[in-house]
C-alpha cells in the first residue's frame, strides 16, 4: 500500500484524542498540519521518534504548524504513554474501527495491523503537501518535516508575491505609463 | 538526511589533534544510557587512533524524557568557559547513574568552578542558545536518536559497538590515504 501521495486532499477523520475527546482533521485546517503516523506507543526510549517530536516542537509551531500522532493504541494507552513522556501534541487513536483512518492513507500495515511510520505535511485548505513513509524500523527523525513545512511557507510566501505583483500590473494604468 | 549540516568549526568541542584525517562527531545526551555505554567505547577509540582521529561532541538532550539532560549540557557549557569542558564532559559519563542537580554543582566543585556562578548560569539560561543550536543542527542533519555519530561528515548508520564504529574509521581510513596516493 502506498502513501497518499501530493496533491490529494487530505481524508477527513475525527477521531479520540483523550478518553472523553475527539480531534478532527478539519478542526485543524487553517493552519500546516504534520500528521505522523507511527507503529506503537511505549517503543525504545532514547531513539523514541514522538520524543523527538517532542523536542522540535517549538520549530514546528515556529512555522504556524499543528503535529498530530496518529497509532492504532487506545486512547487510555496514548494518555499513559503522553503522562509518561510528556508529550505536549495531541495523539490520536486509531483505535475502532482499528486503523481506519491509517487505511485511507495508505499506511496501515495489515499484516502487523499497525501504522506504518508515514509522515505527512498538510497545507491550510487540507490538501497534502508532502509525505513520507519511512522503513518501519527507522525513525524518520524530523528533517523531512522541517524542509517542507519551509518549502510550504515560501510557496505561500511566493504566492503573496505573485498577487502584489499582479496588483501593481493592475495600477500600472493609472500610473500613466 | 545522513550528511552533517553544520561544518564543524572553532564554535566545536574538538578533542584529539587538530589535523587528524578523521573526525568522529557525536550528538548525544548525558542522560540517555547508550550514550554513557558510548563513552568508554570513544575513549578508546581515541586511544587506539591517537594520531588518525579528533572527536567532537555536541548536545542532543531529549529533555522531556530525560529531566537533568539540559542542566548536565548546560553545566558542561558552563565548565567550557573556563577550559573545562572535557573534565566535565567525563564526569558526568562516568557518574551517570547518579546524575541529578546536586551532582553537577559538586562537579563544578571538584573541578575548582564556582557553584555560585553556575547556578546563576543555570537559572538565567546563559549556555540554553548554545545547547539548542546543538541540537538543531542535529535535527537538520536527520539525527533522529542519541548516540549519533557521524565520521568525516556522513552518517554512522552501524552501532555504537567498538568493532562497528573503529571498521567505519578503518574505511574512511583506507580511503584517505588512497586519495593521498
Amino acid at each position: 500500500m502506498a502513501v497518499l501521495s501530493p496533491g490529494t486532499t487530505a481524508p477527513d477523520f475525527t477521531l479520540r484524542v483523550t478518553p472523553d475527546q475527539n480531534l478532527s482533521l478539519k478542526e485543524l485546517l487553517g493552519r500546516s498540519i504534520v500528521l505522523a503516523f507511527y507503529p506503537a506507543d511505549w517503543s525504545p526510549v532514547c531513539g523514541d521518534q514522538m520524543a523527538l517530536y517532542n523536542e522540535v516542537l517549538p520549530e514546528f509551531q515556529r512555522h504556524g504548524a499543528e503535529i498530530a500522532g496518529i497509532s492504532v493504541d487506545g486512547a487510555w494507552c496514548h494518555a499513559a504513554y503522553a503522562k509518561h513522556n510528556h508529550i505536549h501534541f495531541p495523539l490520536l487513536a486509531d483505535f475502532e474501527p482499528k486503523g481506519e483512518v491509517a487505511k485511507k492513507y495508505g499506511a496501515y500495515r495489515s499484516k502487523e495491523g499497525v501504522c506504518e511510520r508515514a509522515l505527512f505535511v498538510i497545507d491550510e485548505e487540507g490538501k497534502i503537501f508532502w509525505s513520507y513513509c519511512s522503513p518501519i524500523a527507522v525513525n524518520p527523525g524530523a528533517e523531512g518535516i522541517l524542509e517542507a513545512l519551509e518549502d510550504l511557507s515560501k510557496k505561500k510566501k511566493g504566492n503573496t508575491h505573485d498577487n502584489l505583483e499582479n496588483a501593481s500590473q493592475l495600477e500600472r494604468p493609472h500610473t500613466g505609463r | 538526511m545522513t550528511t552533517l549540516k553544520m561544518p564543524v568549526s572553532s564554535r566545536d568541542h574538538i578533542l584529539g589533534d587538530e589535523d587528524a584525517p578523521i573526525t568522529l562527531l557525536e550528538y548525544g545526551d548525558y542522560e540517555c544510557p547508550h550514550c554513557g555505554a558510548a563513552h568508554p567505547v570513544v575513549k578508546a577509540l581515541l586511544q587506539r587512533y591517537p594520531d588518525d582521529v579528533r572527536y567532537i561532541f555536541r548536545h542532543f538532550p531529549l529533555t522531556q524524557i530525560h529531566p537533568h539532560a539540559e542542566a548536565a549540557a548546560e553545566t558542561a557549557e558552563f565548565a567550557d568557559s573556563y577550559d573545562r569542558f572535557w573534565e566535565m564532559h567525563n564526569l558526568i559519563f562516568e557518574n551517570q547513574d547518579r546524575l541529578s542537580i546536586p551532582f553537577l554543582f559538586s562537579a563544578a566543585e571538584s573541578l575548582g568552578l564556582s557553584v555560585e556562578r553556575l547556578q546563576q548560569a543555570l537559572r538565567s539560561g546563559e549556555f540554553s542558545r548554545r545547547v539548542r543550536q546543538d541540537f538543531l543542527s542535529g535535527v537538520r542533519s536527520g539525527v533522529n536518536g542519541t548516540p549519533s555519530f557521524f565520521i568525516n561528515g556522513e552518517r554512522h548508520n552501524g552501532s555504537y559497538a567498538f568493532t562497528d564504529l573503529s571498521e567505519a574509521i578503518e574505511n574512511q581510513l583506507e580511503l584517505a590515504s588512497r586519495r593521498a596516493a
